[in-house]
């Protein structure tokens, strides 16, 4: 598997580590079940999923990497600086 | 009060040869992080050139000469090698002294991306990575700072502390490589 850094270009998944899924955060005032489905409930796709990628044999950018679980392709890459797509 | 010597991080361990490769220590001077603050890349890109007089480097570039270089460091990040920084760039900027901290060797000779083909996972061939530009990769298991110079020469940073294995392996591929005839 090959992630195309925004910053360093395609690289190897070695230099990557993921942290998971790729939420939005509630607003602190949102209610209890808002923070527990977002702390603990996961979707797990046959197909698409965005994930938190971080680039740390690389450039140290945190990366949201949209990918398909099913055929592996890489869809899309962007910094999480920027937000989510 | 005794005087202490200072030793270079590779003191001892090079220069190294083998294969029409060569393997120094490069000396590069004060080393210092330069991180913009928030919305203030665009006044240290001006400080960084009234200052040094250097360009500020884009991913993946490093700009300046032998003695005074800006090479991108990661995201948001560039090391100036070589002159102390200035003090106007403090205001925009968080500047950290790295100098201690990274050793440096420099690996010349035709066909060095070779030899580093054995341990870096990126394209390393003049075509890829051609005189200017940079990458932050691994090197074995270490992640490192890699600049193409000149044509033939490279510059290579790694964490101090990991300045023996650094060498070793580098030595290793070199060897490796000239065995093949």
């Amino acid at each position: 598997m090959r992630i195309a850094c925004p910053l360093c270009g395609d690289r190897d998944r070695r230099e990557f580590y993921i942290q998971g899924a790729a939420l939005a955060r509630p607003a602190p005032e949102a209610g209890e079940d808002a923070w527990q489905d977002y702390v603990y409930l996961r979707d797990n796709p046959a197909g698409e999923t965005r994930e938190l990628w971080y680039h740390e044999a690389g450039c140290g950018a945190w990366l949201v990497v949209t990918r398909d679980t099913v055929s592996h392709e890489v869809r899309a890459v962007t910094l999480a600086e920027r937000g989510l797509p | 009060m005794s005087e202490l010597i200072a030793k270079s991080p590779c003191a001892g361990l090079l220069p190294a040869e083998a294969g029409g490769l060569r393997l120094s220590e490069a000396e590069l001077g004060a080393l210092t992080t330069l991180a913009p603050f928030r919305g203030a890349e665009k006044a240290a890109t001006r400080a960084l050139k009234a200052a040094h007089g250097l360009a500020w480097p884009e991913p993946g570039q490093a700009t300046g000469e032998a003695n005074k270089r800006a090479i991108w460091f990661g995201r948001a990040h560039v090391l100036l090698a070589g002159p102390a920084p200035d003090a106007s760039l403090a205001r925009h900027a968080a500047l950290t002294d790295q100098s201690d901290g990274w050793a440096a060797v420099r690996l010349e000779g035709a066909g060095l991306e070779h030899a580093l083909a054995r341990l870096v996972p990126i394209d390393t061939r003049p075509a890829a990575l051609s005189p200017g530009r940079t990458a932050r990769t691994q090197l074995g298991h270490m992640t490192v700072s890699l600049t193409r110079l000149e044509e033939h020469a490279v510059l290579i940073l790694a964490f101090r502390s990991m300045a023996a294995t650094l060498v070793h392996e580098l030595k290793t591929a070199m060897e490796a490589v000239a065995a093949r005839g």
